[in-house]
């Protein structure tokens, strides 16, 4: 199978990465390419199998409902928190004006 | 079956209604982190590297969020999924931190369960029925944009990024506004029994997503809305019903309802389509990698099933078949939490201050609690200090009224006086001579002299004229001050002028 | 005196402990030997002076008599994926250049608590998504290594660790962390001449490694020798309750019980990795590493693994799915790069700093795991793929009732020159062949240097065992490391 394009473009609007045409025209033998070789997976009967969930057996662990029960997981440090954001403003993250 | 029906110009038409209500889950820290979940804090100062998205950071699940969405799912008869996962949402928005929203869409946490709603004349619910729940999974909350702040910028405040809410569906089976609104308030009840959501819909604990679709009597489903985040009972009902009259005003007029995403004006009480987002939401769901498949035993789900206080329909029936109350008052009683609380407590208190069974005194603490008291709280207004308002005190009022001691009327001034003052329910009654006379003697003096100096009257009653009896009560009453005991005088009464 | 650069870990740690040198004189010998390697390219930041003051907690503890960690006095690379406190992380990626995280990731701080000290962040692919080191956005990483034909042809180091690889066979730092998605650890260290183990799913905390492809990523160390290795893993395993997919297991003391007496132990020859028209080279060296197991003790079993073949292409769907969504938090808001010129909305600003702060390779996986998610190829891509999984991971248990651990070799081919592939994703992505199936099972595997080939450069050889059984694995290593007697050494040319 052959990805187009505007399928490439769906994609990258999906994902979020602007792109020119040029690119798009460059990705989509490319991504065509990688597509049909992992095509070949079809081949393979998984009817009786299931998709792989924990790949070495192990159980989900539950916290206990503690507030700031460590420092890497807790709040209470808006500096941290704020210290590399590219526009922070009194306390808060600033972003592009969003109309809803 | 309620026959709410919207009239168009063509003809009849039915409303089809199901919720998606998304429930905060109570718990001190938020799902995958152990930031604090507390309402109203100063902006991003709840927010861990981990809720900021930072990179390689990694969500543990919070146990309490599970327990709390295990016992809601067994408070509505669900089943309880021992193997669940984690799923991934991904879209791209600024109150999004990870790009994704940790959700469950394959396997979550709770199946099929019921909700039922009870039957009310007033609201055109006709009869009982069960409103069937599709699932409940839990997932995180967004953060929170402010678009008013700055001119060219909106802010961005994670705070509430990561709490846990539960998203809680219904099946399709709703088909008025009443009904909508009645399951939102029982499901409010059962969440607020359970403890597992506060239910404050201004702080937004609790949220509903309401879809509606119309279509003609008997055929098969419309197209249907999704209008978002509506945030009160009654907005839930207006916007079913302006939504369910804009779908058929749009098809009588040729249209077709677009199956689209909806906001809910409350100030018009309207609805309005989102601007339609470009890419067509494709939220390409998959396992979170993150997180291993959710997998619970059987004495964790014993646990919550253990833990599970009395609900809604169980509290009504009991209340019903042992108490002996109307179902007016077990329905009244058992709607908020609040109510039934304040009623068991005063219930417990006024039959052991009085030696009664609960059973005997029961539908005078209901009428208590459900009408006098908050009458007379409602008359004296700003006047009542609530706090003089203890189970003890209204005990022993109605103690004193059980007795005999004091009439339904002076019960009332007694309260007043409770409300105004705190002073003991005895010492007022004392003091300010709010007592029933019940000596049998003074009674009987009361009564010897009223007969006497109406003795034509007294002719004319055993002359067959019966109506005369109340006649001599209210003589009786006032030779005593309004003070004779209602029941004694009566049985005096009839027995002299019938011996 | 011998060159304190060219000790190892354990040389290092045990003169320090003696007093033969210092950790300072340690320190010092590395700062200087990573400020003349600038010509690799291996380090994107450098950072002496957490290595001497490291190295001055040492030796103040020491003249202090104070006990000593395992690694005193051991100065080390980090892979620059590894979040570090105050030092700028950038996953080799413009889209985090600038980034300076509060917080620690959990193996590094294990490993600063066990003595060590950083020389620097080294290079790698961007977000680790490479087998050659040419996707990072700070330039390639040049292998110490060039062919034996004294042409200066830059040859690959490997990737995604190719920092890391190149650091340790040049001898800028005796061990380095990486990290193993699809074989990062393995191929870059097979190409390089040097030891690397990627230890079972679960045993080293992912948390402060910026993710990749979550349900693959795995730490482990890089080392020139495999006792080296043994005692960095100790050092940076264990059970982290900050990621819920860590495994709560002791962490075994595997340098103490190295053994390199294979008797007894049954080694399985998987058929499926006999390629047809496979580098004699890479036969060469496999034959050799069979007669060395043989030598130690061990029966050779032939395997078979008939899944093989779908591994890689299912590893091509599963890891671009989950780096398309673990990379979608890099939007420009709360830190990194922000591209938003003027007047532009929310929705343009995340696709213009994604469009400027990712690199191609990057962008490739981003959008084949987009594509696969996408409405309507889920199932066909991504179920399937994770159904081609479990069936690799079964081939993989059924051969554990014939075998112990599995021999093969790292990778198809040894090094090849800096942009022959780049062009070709495609068959770049096939150098991972060997390397991918043991990453979708989980499973504990390393690769020992096995000689040169005839071009004079490494080849590696790969052990592969059971779940938590990398004793089994370093054992098997270190029977080979013991016979191969591998010595080469990189000619000095930066």
């Amino acid at each position: 199978m052959s990805v187009t394009s505007e399928e490439v473009a769906r994609v990258a609007r999906l994902a979020r990465v602007r792109m020119s045409e040029d690119e798009l025209a460059r990705l989509a033998p490319e991504l065509s390419k990688i597509l049909d070789w992992v095509e070949q997976l079809s081949r393979v009967d998984t009817s009786a199998v299931e998709p792989m969930t924990a790949v070495i057996p192990n159980r989900l662990r539950l916290r206990e409902d503690v507030v700031d029960a460590d420092p890497d997981t807790g709040g209470g440090r808006r500096d941290d928190v704020l210290a590399n954001a590219p526009a922070a403003e009194h306390g808060f993250f600033g972003v592009p004006k969003v109309i809803e | 079956m309620t026959t709410y029906r919207i009239q168009g110009r063509t003809g009849e038409w039915e409303v089809v209604i199901g919720l998606e209500v998304h429930a905060q889950v109570t718990s001190r820290a938020k799902l995958f982190s152990t930031a604090s979940t507390a309402f109203g804090a100063e902006p991003n100062t709840q927010v861990s590297l981990v809720d900021a998205a930072m990179p390689g950071m990694l969500p543990v699940p919070n146990r309490e969020c599970i327990r709390q969405a295990v016992r809601t799912g067994l408070a509505v008869e669900a089943t309880i999924n021992r193997w669940s996962r984690f799923d991934r949402k991904n879209y791209f928005y600024a109150d999004l931190p990870q790009g994704y929203q940790i959700s469950q869409l394959y396997h979550p946490l709770v199946g099929e369960g019921t909700l039922l709603v009870e039957a009310d004349e007033k609201a055109g619910i006709l009869q009982d029925k069960r409103i069937g729940i599709e699932r409940i999974h839990v997932e995180q909350d967004a953060g929170k944009l402010m678009h008013d702040q700055h001119p060219s910028m909106s802010y961005v405040d994670l705070n509430r990024s990561g709490v846990a809410l539960m998203e809680i569906v219904s099946r399709p089976d709703m088909r008025s506004p009443a009904e909508a609104g009645a399951y939102l308030r029982k499901l409010r009840a059962i969440l607020r029994y359970v403890g597992s959501c506060d239910g404050n819909m201004e702080e937004g604990s609790l949220r509903a997503d309401v879809n509606v679709s119309v279509r003609r009597p008997g055929e098969p489903l419309g197209t249907r809305t999704e209008t978002k985040n509506v945030n009160s009972v009654r907005f839930v009902m207006q916007a079913i019903e302006h939504e369910a009259r804009r779908q058929v005003e749009l098809i009588e007029d040729g249209g077709t309802v677009v199956q689209e995403t909806r906001l809910f004006d409350p100030g018009t009480g309207t609805t309005r389509s989102m601007r339609s987002k470009e890419d067509a939401q494709d939220y390409r769901y998959f396992p979170d990698p993150d997180l291993l498949p959710l997998e619970l035993d059987e004495s964790f789900v014993e646990e919550c099933r253990a833990s599970l206080p009395e609900l809604p329909d169980a509290k009504r029936r009991r209340y019903i078949e042992v108490l002996g109350l109307s179902p007016y008052n077990a329905r009244e009683l058992t709607a908020e939490v609040e109510t039934f609380a304040r009623f068991e407590t005063l219930l417990a208190e006024t039959a052991r201050s009085s030696g009664k069974g609960e059973t005997e005194v029961a539908t005078a603490v209901a009428n208590w609690i459900l009408s006098i008291a908050p009458g007379v709280m409602n008359a004296l207004g700003a006047e009542a200090n609530p706090a003089f308002a203890t189970a003890a005190a209204q005990a022993a009022i109605l103690d004193m009224q059980a007795r005999g001691d004091i009439s339904g009327g002076q019960a009332k001034e007694i309260f007043e006086h409770v409300l105004r003052s705190g002073r003991a329910p005895k010492e007022i009654a004392e003091t300010e001579g709010l007592k029933q006379e019940s000596d049998a003697g003074a009674i009987e003096a009361a009564v010897d002299r009223v007969l006497a100096a109406n003795a034509e009257k007294v002719a004319e009653y055993r002359g067959g004229k019966d109506k005369l009896f109340g006649f001599f009560v209210g003589q009786v009453m006032k030779a005593m001050q309004g003070k004779g005991n209602p029941g004694l005088v009566n049985a005096v009464l009839k027995a002299r002028l019938d011996g | 005196m011998t060159q304190l650069t060219d000790l190892g870990v354990m040389a290092l740690r045990n003169g320090v402990a003696r007093g033969d040198f210092t950790a300072a004189e340690v320190a010092n010998a590395f700062n200087a030997a990573v400020a003349e390697g600038g010509a690799l390219n291996a380090f994107i930041v450098t950072t002496p002076d957490h290595a001497a003051a490291a190295a001055a907690r040492v030796d103040a503890d020491r003249a202090a008599g104070k006990p000593l960690g395992p690694l005193a006095g051991v100065p080390i690379g980090m892979k620059d994926l590894f979040a570090t406190r105050g030092v700028q992380t950038t996953a080799a990626s413009a889209i985090l250049e600038g980034f300076v995280p509060p917080y620690e990731s959990t193996v590094s701080q294990r490993l600063w608590d066990a003595g060590a000290g950083m020389l620097g962040k080294l290079n790698l692919d961007q977000f680790a998504m490479g087998s050659s080191n040419e996707t990072s956005h700070f330039g390639n990483v040049v292998s110490p290594w060039r062919r034996s034909d004294g042409g200066e042809t830059p040859m690959s180091p490997g990737g995604s660790s190719g920092g890391s690889s190149a650091a340790i066979a040049a001898r800028l730092c005796p061990a380095a962390t990486g990290t193993d998605t699809g074989g990062s650890i393995r191929q870059p260290a097979a190409f390089t001449g040097i030891c690397g183990i990627k230890p079972t799913y679960g045993r080293c905390s992912r948390w402060g490694v910026v993710a990749f492809a979550s349900s693959l990523d795995q730490a482990g160390p890089m080392a020139r020798s495999v006792e080296d290795c043994a005692v960095m893993l100790e050092a940076m395993a264990g059970f982290d309750p900050k990621d819920a997919t860590s495994l709560d297991e002791p962490v075994p003391q595997w340098s103490a019980a190295l053994d390199a007496d294979l008797r007894g132990l049954k080694v399985g020859v998987p058929c499926e990795y006999r390629r047809e028209g496979m580098d004699e080279a890479i036969v060469a060296v496999w034959e050799q590493g069979k007669a060395w197991l043989r030598d130690a003790g061990a029966q050779l079993v032939d395997i078979s693994l008939p899944h093989t073949d779908y591994a890689l292409p299912a590893y091509y769907i599963v890891a671009p799915a989950e780096a398309s969504s673990n990379l979608a938090r890099y939007d420009g808001v709360r830190y990194g790069l922000r591209e938003a010129p003027a007047g532009v909305g929310l929705q343009e600003m995340y696709a213009a700093t994604r469009a400027a702060g990712f690199g191609d390779e990057v962008k490739r996986r981003i959008l084949i795991g987009t594509y696969v998610l996408s409405a309507g190829f889920y199932d066909a891509y991504y179920t399937q793929a994770q159904k081609v999984r479990t069936l690799v991971a079964r081939d993989f248990r059924n051969a554990w009732a014939e075998c112990d651990v599995i021999l093969a070799p790292t990778t198809p081919t040894a090094s090849f020159p800096l942009g022959s592939l780049s062009e070709d994703p495609l068959t770049m992505y096939l150098n991972d062949v060997f390397a991918v199936p043991a990453s979708l099972a989980g499973l504990p595997a390393m690769s020992v240097p096995g000689g040169l080939n005839p071009d004079g450069l490494p080849l590696g050889l790969q052990i592969i065992g059971k779940p938590l059984d990398e004793q089994g694995v370093l054992n098997a290593g270190l029977a080979i490391e013991q016979r191969a007697g591998f010595t080469a050494r990189p000619q000095r040319w930066w």
